[in-house]
């Protein structure tokens, strides 16, 4: 990961920003006035408590929150692509049907094979969804999220339902994926080894705004034996108010 | 991991096969044939019945008598005229009826205008049986061909948007959101997600839409009619033909399993990619 956008560069080209985003469910205001950038190709991943609003701003930036009440600026591309926490595959429909469900012209289904090809899934393009293990759909699901050749790809808990040996080699495969295309990210995610390890930045949401801002700089590969990595680890635990035993 | 054991075989001597394993929640495997067994059952009462003098053949004609009179019925060629006028209006109904149904229940579904316009005159014709309307389709466009088709269209739209739209409404909003986050055209989306996703819904209605289909026949075919399967059992009442009615009604009994066997086979392929109790 070369790009990493620094604080002291001269303002590199910004995939999505967002200014003094508001949003609330009722009479209770879940984001108060965030501030948000990305730059092109940059990976970026959003720590949070739980009910502390990522969701929340992750649909604010896939533009699904239209009947929720609020204010400010969302610029995001138009080209961007949502992986949600369940691969959410239409039952009905085999699976390259499914990978190129949002695509256009007389190249789809070959884009569709590449792509499942990329996730690892060659020669299943002709299987019903719930064929598939959990973490096949899941791929799947990526396959669909990075066919349209997205510049922002949204990802919420995408691993979420997965078992610890499936979510790490996921993580070799996002890494790549991502190398490969260089989309801009924002993952969600519960967990700060999993933030850690695929980010180029780790923000924490916590009162409404980003609490912490952390670039991370570690080389590849990355690994909790890493010193650094168990720096940052234990601060971002910090930060979100969790006491490790032991330690 | 240090030591390695040998893989075990999968089935072991005296282990049930996994295949024949039985679900213990559940209706249990299929039977084979078993939607006959039903109808079985009761012809053969029906055969013991007459057999045995315990059913007067004045009431109920013997099931010979029954096979008898169709065959004559099937020499004269009476038999299969009247049941072509019929079947050819039975379908032209179900066809128009479920075509109209459709676009009802995805222009209700698909748009609070759409279900405000259109809900509400459906349901009320709901409460209306064919057999009250026919006066007034009879006054409105005669007696022919045009009035019997459209009551049959009548009771035909009502089942197929009642559970179509159910179907629609019933599509799970992640879905909807997918489509959302996906920018589909509305083309595709109606196509790819609404309409297969109320596809269960559809195919239920179809079944009710069928046997609805067949239930306006024989109300229309007995009123003011000179040809079809309901005309030759009134003229049979007229006669006292206890036979020939039965003929009529087995006919009807016949089709209405038939038609629906048709959209349950239709339902069994359409909708493979469904894991259900029943499988
Ligand atoms: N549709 C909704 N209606 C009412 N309140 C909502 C709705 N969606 C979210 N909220 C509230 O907004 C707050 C933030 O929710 P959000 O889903 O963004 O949290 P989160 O950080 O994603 O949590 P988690 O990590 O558990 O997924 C929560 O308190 C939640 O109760
Ligand atoms: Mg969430």
């Amino acid at each position: 990961m070369a790009t990493h956008a620094g604080g002291l560069t001269a303002a590199p080209p910004r995939t999505v920003r967002v200014e003094r985003l508001v949003r609330g469910f009722g009479d209770r205001t879940v984001l108060h006035g965030l501030d948000l950038e990305i730059a092109d190709g940059e990976f970026v991943a959003l720590l949070g408590r739980s009910g502390s609003g990522k969701s929340t701003l992750l649909r604010a930036l896939a533009g699904l929150d239209r009947d929720v009440a609020g204010s400010g600026t969302v610029l995001v591309p138009e080209n961007s692509s949502v992986v949600f926490q369940d691969a959410r595959l239409l039952p009905w429909q085999r699976v390259l049907p499914n990978v190129v469900l949002g695509l256009r012209g007389p190249d789809a289904d070959a884009r569709g094979r590449a792509a499942l090809a990329e996730v690892g899934l060659a020669g299943r393009e002709r299987a019903w969804p719930n064929e598939l293990s959990g973490g096949e759909q899941q791929r799947v699901a990526l396959a669909r999220s990075l066919v349209t050749e997205p510049e922002l790809l949204l990802a919420d808990e995408p691993f979420g339902a997965l078992d610890a040996l499936t979510r790490i080699r996921m993580h070799g495969l996002l890494r790549e994926l991502c190398a490969r295309h260089r989309p801009a990210v924002l993952l969600v995610t519960h967990d700060v080894d999993e933030a850690i390890a695929l980010a180029d930045r780790v923000l924490l949401i916590d009162g409404g705004r980003i609490a912490v801002d952390q670039s991370i700089e570690l080389p590849a590969p990355r690994s909790h034996r890493q010193p650094a990595f168990l720096g940052y680890r234990e601060s971002l635990l910090e930060a979100l108010g969790v006491q490790e035993a032991g330690r | 991991m240090s030591v390695l054991t040998p893989a075990k075989p999968e089935t072991r001597p005296g282990m049930p096969e996994p295949a024949r394993r039985r679900r213990r929640l559940g209706p249990g495997r299929p039977i084979p044939f078993g939607a006959a067994i039903g109808p079985l059952l009761l012809l053969a009462l029906w055969t013991v019945g007459s057999a045995t003098g315990w059913i007067d053949s004045r009431t109920l004609s013997a099931p010979w008598t029954v096979v008898t009179t169709a065959g004559d019925l099937i020499a004269d060629g009476r038999l299969q005229d009247n049941l072509a006028v019929s079947a050819r209006r039975a379908a032209l109904g179900l066809v128009i009826g479920t075509v109209i149904g459709v676009v009802l229940a995805v222009v209700s579904g698909l748009s609070r205008w759409g279900e405000a316009v259109v809900d509400g005159p459906v349901q009320i014709k709901r409460g209306i049986p064919a057999l009250a309307l026919v006066p007034l389709l009879i006054l409105w466009l005669g007696i022919g061909e045009q009035m019997k088709v459209t009551t049959i269209t009548l009771g035909v739209l009502v089942p197929v948007y009642i559970h179509t739209h159910n179907g629609l409404r019933g599509i799970d909003s992640r879905y909807v959101e997918l489509g959302e986050s996906l920018r589909l055209r509305p083309s595709v989306f109606l196509r790819r997600i609404v309409l297969p996703g109320a596809l269960p819904g559809f195919l239920l209605g179809m079944r009710f839409a069928v046997v609805a289909a067949w239930l306006a026949l024989v109300v229309v075919e007995q009123i003011n009619s000179t040809s079809g399967i309901g005309y030759m059992m009134d003229l049979a009442r007229e006669y006292g033909q206890t036979d020939v009615i039965i003929v009529g009604l087995v006919l009807y009994g016949i089709l209405g399993l038939l038609s629906d066997g048709a959209v349950r086979l239709v339902q069994r392929r359409a909708l493979s990619w469904r894991r259900t109790l029943a499988d």
